[in-house]
C-alpha cells in the first residue's frame, strides 16, 4: 500500500477545521508561503496521521497547516499559509 | 439622523458544529455489504448536497472511533440518509451496519463547503464516483429530482460510476429511475465482473471513457469527482489534461478503499 | 449538550490487548501489524545520492554516502517498538549501524557530539532527541527490517531506530543527526508532542511528567 493512495484533502477534516476556527474552512483560498499558489483548503493534501491533522499544498507539499488536539489542547500552525480568504460571498444560490 | 445597517448573511455564521445523539428510524439493505441508515437528527440545521457528518462510536472504556460518511439524502428530506459499507477490517463499520431502528447515534454536521452543488449554481453537471464516492453525487441527484421542472430543463445531468461488480451497485433501482429523465444520464463501468449480457464499460476510467462520458470543456461542465484516492486523482488530472479548467473541478478523496 | 459522553452499546476497540503484559507499556496494547503512518509524500531518493550526516554544534561535519555506510560494522537489533498512538509491537527485527558506531567514526574524522540532536529527513521531517537517548547502545540508523531491505513507505532507504522512546522518534527517511546546546522541538514536538517521549512514563504530550 502506497502512502499516497492513503492520502484524503482538506474535505475530511472540516469538522476539526470547524472545532478549532468556528467558521466552515473547506472552502477558504490559501495562499502557500512555500510556492505561492492558491487553493481552496478542500483541495489541499491531507496525509491522514493518528497523531494530528497535517495539509500539504498539492503543488510543492509544503505543509501549509497542522493540528495537534489532545483532551486538555489544540495546537495549531499555520505558518505555511501566507494568507486566508473567505469567499466573496457566502451565498446559498452558489452553493460557494 | 439616517443609519445604513449593512446586514451580515447568516451563512456567514454557521451554526455550531456540536455533537447530537440521532436515533436511527430506518436500516435497510444497500447491497450485500452496504446498508442505508435513515436517522432523525435532532435540531438538524439542513444541509447541502455534498456534504458530510462525523460519527463518533464511544465504548464503555472511553475509547473512541470517529469517522465521516458523506450524507446521502438531499436538503429536501427531514431525515438525513446515510448508506455505509461494511469494511472487512474496519472498526466503526461494522458497528453502523448492525444498527437497527431505535438505536442512538452520535454525530454532528453538516460539514463541507467547497464539494457542495445546488441546482441554481448550475451546469452542465458531470458526477463522477467510484465505490461508495457514489453517496454525496447521490444526495446532488436527489436534489436535482426534487427541483421544479425548469430548474432541471437548464442543468443537463450525467453521472459516471464506478463499481466493481453490479452487487456492489448503490441505489441501483433509483437511478435506473432517474436515467429515465430526458436530461439525466447514468453510465455505469464494472471493474470486477460485469452483469451477464453487459455491453457496457468493464474495466477502471480511463482517458477515452471520461472523453465519452464527459461535455466538451466548451460546455464548461462543472465536475464533482468522489471515491478511491487513487480514481478522484486520476479522473480529476484526466478532466484538466482534456482542457477542463481545474476550478471547475471539485474532488472528494475517500482513501484507499473508497 | 450532554456531560456524559453518548455511549456506543456492543462497541469496541478492534484489538484488545492480549500481548505480553510486562513488555507493554501503560496505555498501550499490542498489534500484530505495522500501520504505515505518514504524514507526507514518500521520499525517493536515490541510493546513489543518499548519505548520512553527523554534524556537531561547531559545524564540523562527517558523512558517509551509502556505499560507505554500508561498509561500517552493523547490528542486528530485535525490539520492542510503541507508538503514541496506543499501539505496540514487540521483537520487530532490524538491521543497522548503532549511533555509537557512528558517532565514534565521526569523532575520527573531527566531528563531536552536543548535549541535544535534531534528527533530519528528506520530506522535512525532524525529531528532536538528548545524547543520552541516542547513545550507549539505544538507538540506530537502520536500513534492514524483518530480514529485508526497509521499504520506502516504512521509511527506508534507512530510518531512525529509538525503541525505548515512542516511535515518532525513530525518525522515518533520515539523512542525519544535527547536534545542538539547546533543545529544539521537531515536527510533532512543536505541535505539543512531549520533547523526550519516554512510553514507560507515558510522556505523550508537553507538561506530562
Amino acid at each position: 500500500m502506497q502512502i499516497e493512495e492513503l492520502r484524503l484533502d482538506g474535505n475530511a477534516v472540516g469538522g476539526i477545521l470547524r472545532e478549532v476556527f468556528t467558521h466552515e474552512m473547506t472552502n477558504v483560498l490559501a495562499t502557500c508561503v512555500g510556492c505561492g499558489s492558491k487553493g481552496r483548503i478542500a483541495e489541499l493534501l491531507q496525509y491522514a496521521h493518528p497523531m494530528g491533522v497535517v495539509l500539504r499544498c498539492p503543488t510543492c507539499d509544503r505543509a501549509e497547516v497542522r493540528i495537534v488536539r489532545t483532551s486538555t489542547f489544540y495546537c495549531v500552525d499555520i505558518a505555511g499559509v501566507q494568507l486566508l480568504m473567505t469567499p466573496e460571498s457566502v451565498s446559498p444560490a452558489t452553493g460557494e | 439622523m439616517s443609519s445604513v445597517i449593512k446586514a451580515i448573511p447568516d451563512a456567514v455564521a454557521p451554526p455550531r458544529l456540536e455533537w447530537r445523539v440521532a436515533s436511527v428510524v430506518d436500516a435497510r439493505d444497500e447491497t450485500p455489504r452496504a446498508k442505508t441508515l435513515v436517522l432523525d437528527v435532532p435540531q438538524w440545521p439542513g444541509h447541502r448536497a455534498g456534504q458530510h457528518v462525523d460519527v463518533r462510536l464511544v465504548a464503555e472504556d472511553g475509547y473512541q472511533g470517529q469517522r465521516s460518511y458523506s450524507i446521502a439524502s438531499p436538503p429536501e428530506d427531514e431525515t438525513v440518509t446515510l448508506t455505509v459499507e461494511r469494511l472487512a477490517d474496519g472498526e466503526v463499520s461494522p458497528y453502523l451496519v448492525e444498527l437497527r431502528p431505535g438505536d442512538g447515534l452520535e454525530l454532528r454536521g453538516p460539514i463541507g463547503g467547497h464539494f457542495v452543488w445546488n441546482v441554481a449554481v448550475g451546469g452542465p453537471l458531470l458526477l463522477v464516483g467510484g465505490g461508495s464516492g457514489v453517496v454525496p453525487l447521490m444526495a446532488m441527484l436527489r436534489h436535482y429530482a426534487r427541483a421544479d421542472a425548469a430548474a432541471r430543463a437548464a442543468v443537463p445531468v450525467r453521472l459516471l460510476y464506478s463499481a466493481r461488480t453490479a452487487d456492489d451497485v448503490f441505489y441501483r433501482a433509483e437511478l435506473a429511475q432517474l436515467a429515465d429523465q430526458p436530461l439525466v444520464d447514468v453510465v455505469f463501468t464494472f471493474t470486477r465482473g460485469a452483469p451477464p449480457a453487459w455491453t457496457g464499460y468493464r474495466r477502471r476510467i480511463d482517458r477515452a471513457m471520461v472523453e465519452a462520458v464527459s461535455w466538451s470543456p466548451a460546455a464548461a461542465p462543472r465536475a464533482y469527482v468522489c471515491g478511491p484516492t487513487s480514481l478522484v486523482e486520476s479522473v480529476a488530472t484526466l478532466l484538466v489534461d482534456l482542457g477542463h479548467a481545474a476550478s471547475l473541478v471539485r474532488t472528494e478523496r475517500f482513501g484507499p478503499t473508497g | 449538550m450532554a456531560d456524559q459522553p453518548f455511549i456506543a452499546r456492543g462497541f469496541r476497540r478492534r484489538s484488545p490487548a492480549t500481548g505480553d503484559a510486562p513488555r507493554v507499556p501503560p496505555g498501550q496494547y499490542e498489534t500484530k501489524d505495522f500501520p504505515v503512518l505518514s504524514a507526507g509524500p514518500t521520499p525517493r531518493t536515490p541510493l546513489s545520492t543518499w548519505d548520512f550526516t553527523i554534524r556537531d554544534t561547531d559545524g564540523r561535519a562527517a558523512r558517509w554516502s551509502w556505499d560507505e555506510f554500508q561498509k561500517l560494522p552493523r547490528d542486528n537489533p530485535t525490539v520492542d517498538i510503541h507508538c503514541v498512538t496506543k499501539w505496540s509491537k514487540l521483537g520487530t527485527r532490524w538491521e543497522g549501524v548503532s549511533v555509537d558506531t557512528l558517532l565514534a567514526a565521526a569523532a575520527a574524522q573531527g566531528a563531536g557530539t552536543g548535549p541535544f540532536a535534531l534528527a533530519f529527513c528528506d520530506g522535512g521531517y525532524t525529531t528532536n532527541l538528548s545524547l543520552a537517548d541516542v547513545t550507549g547502545g539505544k538507538a540506530w540508523v537502520a536500513f534492514g527490517y524483518d530480514g529485508a531491505a526497509l521499504p520506502p513507505e516504512h521509511g527506508g532507504p534507512a530510518r531512525l531506530l529509538v525503541p525505548h522512546l515512542y516511535f515518532w522518534k525513530s525518525a522515518k527517511w533520515v539523512r542525519g543527526l544535527q547536534f545542538l546546546l539547546s533543545d529544539q522541538p521537531g515536527f510533532w514536538e512543536q505541535l505539543g508532542y512531549h520533547d523526550r517521549g519516554d512510553p514507560w512514563r507515558e510522556q505523550r504530550y508537553q507538561g506530562d511528567p
